[in-house]
């Protein structure tokens, strides 16, 4: 049998949105939470490269960047079904911004590629917390390979990747050849529950831990005190004020449309 | 704002990572359907098929035969918390494992080879039939006969099981007919698929509370069933009913815990917000207080089922503390339900709020799988048999 194609999913630890939250710290929007989970957008990336497992010939390789709680995602990714995980973890790596978090997430994948070939890079559309969608096109310029975004179709044919990308106006079929970095949209899958066997038998799948030092990176050229662009003060939303009431006296139909309209809600 | 979760104690980081799965699939997938379906009577049938998929319909049974390989301890606090999502789901689930349970206990090797694996593998449902018509507290009393035909193997059973769960819509049912003279020692168990001809179902009873949930007569008429289908000796039935029973009293009492927490919940909820007198009901001590027993009755609930729960696990003896943690969980979650109705007032007799449903749904938990008086009679005899 052909040795099996290599997918390398990256994932990344995300606050959960229902948990209590704080700032780490003043100069950063890292948000801490008590409890932490594998980003709902990634969980499509994760799907899409278990289904592609499915099809046959595919070996699912999860990997994430961040501190050691972060695991959990790994952890999450392993019981839907993924085969192993990579952890890069480093106490420099606090406070890395888009592009340093891009380079360490290239050089794990170059390290990934050595070890045994990556035949494809699938990220989520977008983070749930930072949202800024540009880790797919910075890992793509850092590697030299094709980017393909926001995919909500995707098949693997030999050695091209063809997707299908919907914008308001149009629908594209955009085809890559082999390996590229595509990201996909939460309109591609139902991401699937994990079951209670893959619970335990993510247990002996192997996670692998990765530094800055293992990469071949200087704690200097990340971090908070390399980002390009510093957070210079962080404060909490006021808390909302008293909202308005409209006491419904016969006339409330039309006072609360005066209202909206007044807001430009209608 | 929904309330913090259960502080449960689990023995490992698998069995956290389950509840954390039954909590996940309880919210996203359950919680939203419940309203329409009990009002209309609809069977979640595709959500079981989720839970099975996600391996939670053979939870506590062996690994190597299709199941999870779980304790009661952590099999009964996943009910627990589907129970306070949904009570038809929690005891859907229940009685599923309990329908399982005669043919994994007392099925030869071969049996449960051939046909466990399926019957815990999620996608199908099983039915227990004990109760009939005229033979409930007195189950012993049973008359629905099966007589083994020399020349086909097969025995023709004719009869009426009653207030069967899942009747109808399951894919097996655990029989338990007469074979031979009255009383216990007359009584055996067969495993019947639900294609069995002669077998049929009647149209679901119209009931006062799991209106999701169908409950029906099962007729056997002339149904035949291969005699390879029998499930331990002829006349062992009796027992084996019963040793499913006490299991089974267990996920009753996870259910009643897991609904009365729903309910005390929502009356934390509601006392907190209501305001009259101008100050919040909560605030209130002739409100106060009966939220603090609601609290009360549910933690000691929950710590009497898992005790039970755990002496099954150690390979205890563990009847006497089954029927113990069924009549205490369930008369509790009566009794907190009924009380949280009294919190939300008028509110909560309409059915703007679920709390009066799930006051009705706690009154079937102290009707089946024996009647509370049952379980005193079982406490009871246990207690003589202890003297001497
Ligand atoms: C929703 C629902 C689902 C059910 N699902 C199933 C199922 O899946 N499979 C199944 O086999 N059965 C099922 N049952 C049946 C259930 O187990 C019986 O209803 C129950 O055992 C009581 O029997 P009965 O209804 O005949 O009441 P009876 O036995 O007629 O009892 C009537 C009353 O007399 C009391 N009583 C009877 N004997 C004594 C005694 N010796 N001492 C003191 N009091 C006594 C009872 O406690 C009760 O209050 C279900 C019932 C319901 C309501």
């Amino acid at each position: 049998m052909a040795e099996p194609r290599r997918v390398l999913v990256l994932v990344k630890y995300v606050p959960d949105a229902a948990g209590e939250r704080s700032f780490a710290d003043a100069d950063s929007t890292t948000v801490r939470t008590t409890e932490g989970l594998l980003s709902e957008l990634d969980e499509y990336a994760v799907e899409e490269a278990l289904s592609l497992a499915e099809s046959g010939g595919w070996e699912v390789t999860v990997a994430t960047m961040g501190p050691e709680q972060a695991g959990a995602a790994i952890r999450k990714a392993l019981q839907m079904g993924a085969d192993a995980g990579i952890h890069i973890s480093d106490e420099a790596l606090h406070g890395t911004d888009a592009l340093g978090t891009s380079a360490v997430l290239a050089a794990a994948v170059r390290k990934f590629s050595d070890e045994g070939g990556c035949d494809l890079l699938l990220c989520g559309m977008a983070s749930t917390d930072a949202g800024m969608s540009v880790i797919p096109a910075m890992l793509a310029e850092r590697l030299g390979l094709p980017q393909v975004s926001f995919a909500s179709q995707l098949s693997v044919e030999g050695d091209t990747v063809r997707i299908r990308r919907d914008s308001e106006t149009a629908t594209e079929t955009i085809e890559s050849r082999l390996p590229a970095v595509v990201s996909v949209t939460d309109q591609i899958n139902e991401p699937r529950y994990p079951s209670f066997k893959g619970i335990m038998a993510a247990k002996k799948k192997p996670v692998t831990t990765w530094s800055l030092a293992d990469l071949g990176i200087e704690p200097a050229e990340v971090g908070l005190a390399a980002s390009w662009s510093p957070v210079t003060e962080v404060s909490k939303r006021p808390p909302r004020g008293q909202g308005t009431i409209i006491t419904d006296d016969g006339e409330g139909g039309v006072a609360l449309a005066e209202f909206l309209a007044a807001e430009k809600f209608i | 704002m929904p309330r913090p979760a259960v502080e449960r104690q689990l023995p490992d980081e698998e069995s956290r990572a389950l509840v954390e799965l039954t909590r996940e699939i309880a919210r996203a997938e359950l919680a939203p359907l419940v309203e329409d379906y009990e009002a209309s009577s609809r069977y979640p049938r595709e959500q079981m098929r989720l839970l099975g998929a996600s391996g939670l319909l053979g939870l506590p049974y062996p690994e190597d035969l299709g199941g999870g390989g779980v304790g009661y301890e952590v099999y009964l606090q996943v009910i627990e918390e589907l129970a306070a999502v949904w009570a038809t789901v929690a005891e859907s689930v229940s009685v599923h494992t309990l329908a399982c349970f005669p043919l994994a206990g007392f099925g030869t090797p071969e049996q449960r080879k051939r046909w466990l694996p399926d019957m815990l593998g999620g996608d199908l449902l099983g039915a227990y039939c004990l109760s009939e018509p005229s033979s409930g507290s007195d189950a012993a009393a049973l008359r629905t006969r099966a007589v083994l035909d020399p020349g086909s193997g097969d025995y023709v059973v004719n009869g009426t099981k009653a207030w069967i769960t899942h009747g109808g819509i399951a894919d097996f049912y655990s029989l338990m007919v007469r074979t031979g003279g009255p009383g216990p020692e007359g009584i055996s168990c067969l495993l019947a698929p639900a294609d069995t001809p002669g077998l049929s179902a009647a149209p679901p009873e119209r009931k006062l509370g799991f209106s999701s949930s169908p409950t029906a007569q099962i007729h056997l008429d002339g149904a035949r069933v291969s005699s390879g289908r029998l499930i331990g000796a002829e006349g062992q039935g009796f027992k084996i009913a019963l040793a499913a029973l006490d299991g089974g009293r267990l996920g009753i009492a996870a259910c009643a815990v897991g609904l009365a927490q729903a309910a005390l919940d929502a009356a934390v909820d509601y006392a907190g917000v209501r305001e009259q007198f101008g100050q919040p009901i909560a605030s209130f001590q002739g409100v106060s207080f009966m939220l603090a027993d609601m609290a009360t009755g549910i933690e000691a609930g929950r710590a009497l089922y898992l005790a039970a729960a755990r002496l099954r696990d150690a390979g205890r003896p563990f009847g006497k503390q089954a029927a113990m943690a069924k009549l205490f969980c369930t008369d509790m979650a009566m009794r907190v339900c009924t009380d949280a109705v009294q919190v939300l007032g008028g509110a909560g007799y309409t059915k703007d709020f679920p709390v009066e449903r799930w006051f009705r749904e706690a009154k079937a938990l102290q009707i089946v799988e024996g009647t509370n008086q049952v379980q005193r009679v079982v406490i009871g005899r246990h207690l003589s048999r202890e003297r001497g």
